[in-house]
């Protein structure tokens, strides 16, 4: 029933050959780059020029005109990775950085003045606040899927916030990475910022050197990486990991809608997201309608050879086009779509169905066009089906009944959670985002990211003149301790802060 | 199964129960915190006093007040922090439910440290149970006394499935260590601190370390000595300097260094009396592996004031040390003791740069007159927190986070941020299956008037009262009927 895949051209073989060679050569220069490029971010940070707003803000702007003066050239190197259409990359990745950009702009004075706290009366006399401060140099490690979203929204955050940073976008969606270090430099200091590329194997010379914060987008096992490397200096980390977004179905639904809007975020990109469903918990009274529905969106939305689309994009490289070929043909039954071809790195978009929990399509993360079904008999098995897995990036529930949807989010626990439609809390710069167990800790977006590479520093200006109120706390306590018992249970119970004795 | 294993299942067990979400049940349980504080007072300060030789009237004062304060304000503030937390709107939300919903993060571990040993465990416990987690407690072996203790009376007073504690030396917190949490909050030092992250790692654990450095203690010239030293004694010989944001060192131009010498020693005689070792007010050292540390520190060292020590008691007496540099021993690591070099520093600027050629500490004080100097410190250095003139304050003010940075530890915690950093704040989307008009702008074919259309709906962002939302809602669903109008 599938054609068989054709054999790769001697061109290809090239590619890949030339390829792997100027990796070998780029990661031997990686660490002594690295460590120079380190030296240098920070001797930049020490001159205090990323102190002040005015430079950051210039440095946001020139990030902003960056994408508006090159979108055509990031729309190319887009469709050269991962085919991904106009549409897509000006929307979920331009715009949204562009989003954030301009979110920081408008608010960085708020987030730069120091935030008052309430003060009781006794501590009227003082000042009591919270300032922000840089960590100092970031290293952010972007993902391969949204390349430009993965790596400029954080760089956004470490910039506004004040760090130097070190930015390393995947080598395997090489095209935008190539692209990511020549325009960079020409608009954002190059003291401060710098874009590096390298393979896995330069990850682990990186982790060694001593960063501030480290920012990882990428899969658990190298999270895991991270983060031990992490331990080792005490370095705080933010991981956004990969793994498996559950979306159920339930029967009180308008299938049709659902469909449309479950289409839409598992096949754009050609289902390389991590934000995507992955798959489809089905409420058993709906199947069969929501398969229909899936099958006459996705003719709408490509057409009847959807490989002909400008609109659907291919997979990223030929070891993903052939973990989702194993997959595809290891699990369940194609219901709909299941043409493949390698040498396109195209694979249609399938959907799977009499899938069963230890097929592959449910073990692993999928990563491509796919969107197997399970059914499910009521809510509550779709809840204990997701209680039993590792907690997802996101989560997702179709249903027209609050209560479905109420249940769902109180039962189950997930880094994000989407009602009725999916992907757009994780592009939202008002909600942070993040994964919580497997996947991921910390969060980012909006003020969020700001927070994540800031210090928060606590700070009380006392004043010296009036010294009386403190003699109550300094020893021999035997004489006042009466009145120091007294005067504390008291006080404590009515305020917020005890140092009234203090 | 090892004990330690078994206590994490039981606590795991119970909180898949659920049990520990409701908020009534999270009141009952600070509340029952609350009395186990009030009625075993005397037992904690009796272990309390065992352990570090706190007196009677030190360990109201500096343990319990400060947690009775916690507890009242998570019971105050608790339906607040545990509700939605709305976000702003854009047009393509409008009409939708956009909030943060904190969940608790499940099984929460807790290791305390040995000089405050009650407190250490007892505050951040406070915001796991606000948070609704359950919590396994370690308390730190070293105080022993407290930590015997705390195994016989938490059991008494709150559930003991979802909050056990487990007792024992580096063998039991390493098995503890090998289980896996939904947290990980640790006090404590820096060494053991990197091992708690690696461990955390393997399981992708989140972690709260709370550590020490060398907190330094800035004074300008023109001061009033005597104030300013009464403040610094009282905060350094407290716990016989066993406090994780006591001042480590000072740093003074020369020319005032005796002064603050003599004004160290007035103090200590206005709050120790003249002789020190019989006053039930100072401390001991925790035990005789600390006292060496500390008395070795002294060696080749010039001691202006103290310097006396019994090691059968491990008693050392406040002790302050002159021409100290850079390089010299004690200045190398954390004292944690009563004893408080003073480094001669030129000017401001040298003072700062002394600080930044050092790791991060947890706490930095500077006393001065001139507020534009205090800015200036404050701006200039690193730091977990920052008390200006006076010591330790900004560790007791519940609005403020406290935490490390760097090599001083990460996250923080204290009043509503120690329900923040042990809950899971969850990002929530609730969109109705309907307005599907403008959603339609997303999907392919794509075409450059759907991108325009889109590009206007995403940026554009919205802050408006209800009557504000109810006008522009009714403009948008003509907008988007208008728009339907268009693509079907």
């Amino acid at each position: 029933m599938l054609p068989s895949p054709s054999s790769p051209s001697p061109a290809r073989w090239f590619r890949t050959l030339r390829r792997t060679k100027s990796t070998e050569q780029s990661s031997k220069l990686s660490l002594s780059v690295c460590t120079e490029l380190l030296r240098k971010s920070r001797e930049a940070l020490a001159s205090g020029r990323t102190l002040r707003e005015e430079f950051r803000l210039s440095q946001l702007e020139a990030l902003v005109r960056m994408l508006v003066e090159n979108e055509d050239e990031f729309v190319d190197v887009l469709h050269k990775d991962l085919h991904k259409p106009r549409f897509e990359t000006v929307l979920s990745e331009l715009i949204l950085v562009k989003n954030e950009a301009l979110f920081a702009v408008n608010n960085l004075k708020k987030w730069m003045n120091p935030e008052y706290v309430a003060r009781s009366l006794v501590t009227s006399l003082d000042e009591c606040f919270v300032v922000s401060e840089p960590l100092g140099v970031v290293l952010i490690i972007g993902s391969w899927s949204s390349p430009v979203q993965l790596n400029l929204v954080p760089l956004v955050g470490a910039v506004a916030a004040g760090n130097c940073v070190i930015l390393k976008p995947s080598e395997i969606s090489s095209h935008t990475t190539e692209l990511l270090q020549r325009l960079i430099p020409s608009y954002l200091d190059t003291e401060c910022y710098h874009v590096i590329s390298g393979g896995p194997s330069d990850l682990t010379d990186l982790l060694e050197l001593k960063f501030d914060h480290i920012f990882y987008t990428g899969s658990r096992a190298t999270g895991q990486q991270v983060m031990q490397a992490a331990a080792r200096s005490l370095t705080p980390v933010t991981l956004v990991l990969g793994g498996k977004n559950p979306c159920y179905v339930d029967r009180e639904c308008d299938v049709g809608i659902a469909a449309q809007r479950i289409a839409w975020a598992r096949f754009h990109n050609a289902g390389q997201s991590d934000v995507a469903p992955d798959f489809v918990l089905c409420h058993t009274d709906v199947q069969a309608r929501l398969i229909l529905a899936l099958r006459s969106c996705l003719l709408q939305f490509y057409g009847p050879e959807p490989r002909h689309s400008a609109s659907f994009g291919r997979l990223v490289n030929a070891e993903l086009f052939t973990h989702v070929r194993d997959l595809v043909l290891a699990s369940g039954k194609v219901a709909v779509g299941g043409e493949m071809d390698e040498a396109e790195k195209y694979i249609a978009p399938t959907v799977l169905t009499d899938v069963l929990e230890s097929d592959p399509a449910m073990q692993q993360e999928i990563r491509g066009p796919v969107l197997p079904i399970m059914t499910v008999y009521s809510a509550d098995e779709a809840i204990n089906y997701i209680r039993r897995k590792e907690k997802p990036l996101c989560l997702y529930v179709f249903s027209s009944d609050r209560k479905v949807i109420s249940n769902m989010m109180t039962c189950t626990s997930s880094g994000s959670f989407c009602a009725n439609d999916s992907v757009l809390q994780s592009m939202m710069v008002v909600l942070p985002f993040g994964g919580v167990g497997a996947s991921g800790m910390g969060s980012y977006h909006g003020r969020c990211s700001f927070n994540t590479f800031s210090h928060r520093k606590s700070c009380v200006l006392r004043n010296t003149r009036v010294e009386c109120v403190t003699y109550l706390r300094y020893p021999p306590y035997e004489d006042r301790s009466l009145s120091l018992m007294m005067w504390a249970s008291s006080l404590s119970r009515r305020s917020q802060a005890w140092c009234q004795i203090l | 199964m090892s004990m330690e294993k078994q206590a994490v299942e039981r606590a795991r067990t119970a909180f898949l129960t659920r049990r520990s979400r409701p908020l009534e049940f999270r009141a009952q349980q600070l509340k029952a915190l609350q009395r186990m504080i009030t009625e075993k007072e005397r037992d904690i300060a009796a272990a309390l006093k065992l352990d570090l030789n706190k007196n009677e009237f030190q360990t109201p004062l500096y343990e319990l007040v400060g947690l009775e304060s916690e507890i009242q304000l998570a019971l105050e503030k608790l339906p607040e922090w545990a509700a939605p937390r709305t976000a702003e709107k854009t047009l393509l939300t409008i009409s939708d439910e956009v909030y943060v919903q904190p969940e608790p993060l499940g099984v929460v571990l807790i290791i305390g440290a040995w000089n405050y040993p009650f407190a250490l465990v007892i505050q951040p416990l406070i915001g796991a149970i606000a948070a609704g987690n359950a919590a396994v407690i370690k308390p730190s072996e070293v105080s022993e006394h407290t930590a015997r203790l705390l195994g016989e009376l938490l059991p008494q007073y709150i559930d003991k499935d979802l909050y056990p504690v487990v007792n024992g030396g580096v063998p039991e917190t390493q098995e503890l260590l090998r289980q896996r949490f939904d947290h990980v909050f640790y006090t404590g030092n820096c060494a053991v601190g990197k091992l708690v992250m690696e461990a955390a790692a393997r399981h992708l654990t989140p972690v709260t370390l709370e550590l020490g450095g060398k907190s330094p203690c800035y004074i300008d010239k023109d001061c009033d000595l005597s104030i300013v030293c009464r403040r610094i004694t009282w905060g350094k010989y407290m716990n016989c300097g066993q406090t994780c944001i006591a001042p480590d060192y000072v740093l003074c131009d020369q020319s005032i260094q005796g002064r603050v010498v003599e004004e160290i020693k007035k103090a200590l005689k206005e709050f120790y009396g003249d002789d020190l070792k019989t006053s039930p007010d100072y401390g001991r050292m925790i035990n005789q592996r600390h006292f060496k540390r500390v008395t070795a520190l002294l060696e080749g060292e010039t001691v202006a004031l103290g310097g006396e020590s019994d090691e059968a008691d491990c008693f050392i007496a406040p002790t302050v040390l002159t021409g100290v540099t850079g390089s010299s021993k004690v200045m190398q690591e954390e004292i944690f003791g009563p004893v408080l070099p003073l480094v001669s520093v030129g000017s401001v600027d040298e003072a700062i740069r002394f600080i930044n050629q050092r790791e991060k500490p947890l706490a930095l004080y500077v006393f001065s007159y001139d507020s534009k100097l205090i800015k200036r410190m404050i701006a200039e250095t690193s730091s977990g927190g920052v008390t200006a003139n006076d010591v330790l304050l900004h560790y007791s003010i519940s609005a403020l986070p406290f935490g490390g940075v760097g090599n001083s530890g990460m996250g923080s915690y204290h009043g509503k941020h120690s329900f923040d950093r042990l809950s899971h704040l969850r990002s929530c989307l609730i969109k109705s299956l309907n307005m599907e008009a403008v959603n339609k702008v997303r999907y392919p074919p794509h075409s450059a008037k759907k991108l325009s259309w889109a590009r206007f709906f995403i940026l554009k962002r919205v802050r408006l009262g209800t009557l504000g939302r109810l006008a522009l809602l009714a403009a948008f669903v003509a907008l988007a009927a208008l728009v339907a109008q268009r693509f079907l």
